[in-house]
């Protein structure tokens, strides 16, 4: 009669426990100042209880020669440690980890927030920060309080235009930025089994906008199958009944097209109340939607047509550049004008390739609007793949067609 | 564990983008993010945080993960936060880099002097007396030592 958090952490809610991390990474940002405290520590060795892993993903390929100067310090030491390196062009460590990486059961911390994505596999799956990540490299555990949970409820399909993105987005909105503080969210109920691997990590990428320590579905058919093609068998968990400290209700039937506004990612309204608002740049990417089926959604609706905005296409990893390329997708792409960038987080942390002017307005599918985040000045719009799409396409915001 | 200083008062959900943009972080100079602290919130709030104690709305240090953020506030001179929550990979943050944090909801006076008694719990402004929660043992003996990193030297 436990939560899946309490099951995986093996103690119940409020309780304080030191675990051992099964699956420990960072990025090129959060590992940089981890090897400064790791130095400061004076350690030496990496633990062996812990599998660990470092992605250049956040500024990749570097913007300048200080981050080129840090970024080689930090390649000599994942390559002297013998940790799992990602280089440029490899992708989002979320995205990677979630390409056969990370199984159920597991606890997985990464040196960055939305490392709660991965809970989508049913990992306990959350992010620290640099110096916690240091002592996790030296001792291969770290502390928890096991949180409460609140189930979300979920039953029927989406219809229309609508996808996991709006439903993210909506249940921000209903929680607000710290509704689920110090809490997990669990994703249960009948309208999952429909939901792809891909969707469920949009559904738990977003969990920390609301202030949650993870979000998590149970391991079942669909996670064992997108495990398997990846050459890994696991089993499926089998959920329990428990009581949460709060339940929500979504009728995925009942999702519309939804924008968060600016600066907020909880301020959601639907597509149609901002219709019409002109856009500078789309932006189609990042940990939380730019999987291979993002850019095959995308490509569906732009393919023959032109956009009318520029608009940026960041694929998460390599792995979803190589499909894209293969099954033609990326060729609907950039055919209908849009611009390639290296996979990773692109512009939306603000700090390359594609960073927004003055008074710019940029539609993206990522998951922060905060004031300035994209640049000085510019103000970003959150929405899913397909407003992305029918937006880029007549450079305002426009309600997606049926998808 | 005794800090006094000054307050210095912030609205709710204040978001660690907003501590210190994404623009300033590829350094390993920490008085880059002291300089440019809060600058997208107000560029005049900088120099005041030199003896300060924030006292914040709800959620302080919520969004990115960024451990320059809890860096930039202490590295400008502040001595303490009290907010009524944090986000917590923020929470985690500060006290693994020796900055201490107080979960309580009082009312912010500008410039008013507060004293906090860490391990008794109070926090005294212009001579009300506020209760507090204390931090968890484990937590209290990471801020003891100065932070994460000084507490694994000293038993290295």
């Amino acid at each position: 009669m436990s939560t899946l958090s309490e099951r995986i952490l093996d103690a119940p809610a409020g309780d304080y426990v030191d675990r051992k991390v099964d699956r420990a990474f960072a990025c090129d940002g959060t590992g940089m100042l981890a090897l400064e405290a790791w130095k400061s520590m004076g350690a030496s060795n990496l633990s062996h209880k812990t599998e660990f892993s470092l992605f250049f993903d956040h500024i990749a390929p570097a913007n300048n020669t200080p981050t080129a100067t840090l970024q080689h310090e930090l390649r000599e030491f994942a390559k002297s440690s013998l940790m799992r390196f990602s280089d440029i062009g490899g992708g989002i460590c979320h995205q990677l980890m979630g390409e056969g990486i990370v199984h159920p059961g597991e606890i997985v911390i990464g040196a960055d927030s939305h490392s709660v994505t991965l809970g989508a596999f049913g990992a306990f799956a959350t992010g620290v920060g640099a110096t916690d990540m240091a002592a996790i490299w030296l001792t291969g555990e770290t502390w928890f309080r096991v949180p409460e949970s609140i189930g979300i409820h979920l039953e029927g399909r989406f219809t229309g235009a609508a996808e996991a993105k709006d439903l993210a987005l909506s249940y921000v909105g209903k929680l607000g930025t710290d509704g689920a503080a110090y809490q997990a969210l669990e994703f249960i109920g009948d309208g999952v089994k429909d939901l792809s691997v891909d969707e469920r990590m949009v559904l738990c990428n977003l969990s920390v906008e609301v202030g949650a320590k993870t979000g998590l579905f149970y391991a079942d058919d669909v996670t064992v199958r997108y495990l398997r093609e990846r050459g890994h068998i696991v089993k499926p968990q089998l959920s329990d009944t428990c009581t949460y400290r709060r339940d929500m209700d979504f009728d995925l039937a009942d999702v519309v097209p939804l924008v968060a506004v600016p600066h907020r990612v909880d301020t959601v309204k639907p597509v149609e109340d901002l219709a019409g608002l002109p856009v500078d740049q789309v932006f189609i990417g990042t940990c939380t939607n730019g999987r291979y089926s993002d850019l095959a959604r995308f490509a569906r609706i732009v393919k023959g047509k032109k956009v009318a905005i520029r608009t940026l296409v960041v694929p998460a990893s390599v792995t979803v550049l190589g499909q894209a390329i293969r099954t033609g997708v990326l060729a609907d792409i950039v055919e209908a004008g849009c611009t390639l960038g290296t996979p990773g987080c692109g512009p939306c942390l603000g700090a390359h390739m594609g960073v927004l002017g003055e008074e710019e307005v940029c539609l993206s599918t990522a998951n922060r609007n905060f004031k300035n985040r994209m640049g000085v000045g510019g103000v970003i719009y959150l929405s899913s793949v397909a407003t992305a799409a029918a937006s880029a396409l007549e450079g305002e915001i426009t309600v997606p067609e049926v998808a | 564990m005794q800090v006094e200083g000054h307050a210095v008062c912030l609205p709710a959900d204040i978001d660690t983008d907003v501590v210190i943009a994404g623009r300033y972080l590829r350094t390993k100079d920490r008085s880059v993010w002291a300089a440019h602290v809060f600058e997208d919130l107000d560029p005049a709030l900088a120099p005041r945080l030199k003896g300060a104690v924030i006292v914040a709305g709800k959620n302080f240090g919520c969004g990115s993960s960024r451990e320059q953020a809890a860096i930039a506030i202490r590295e400008a001179g502040t001595v303490a936060v009290i907010a009524p929550s944090f986000a917590r990979i923020f929470f985690r943050n500060a006290i693994n880099i020796g900055l201490p944090l107080i979960e309580a909801d009082i009312i912010c006076d500008e410039g008013a002097p507060i004293k906090i008694n860490l391990v008794q719990g109070v926090v005294e402004v212009s001579e009300n007396l506020y209760n507090v929660p204390t931090l968890s043992p484990h937590m209290q003996e990471i801020l003891d030592a100065g932070g994460l990193v000084e507490y694994w030297r000293k038993r290295l």
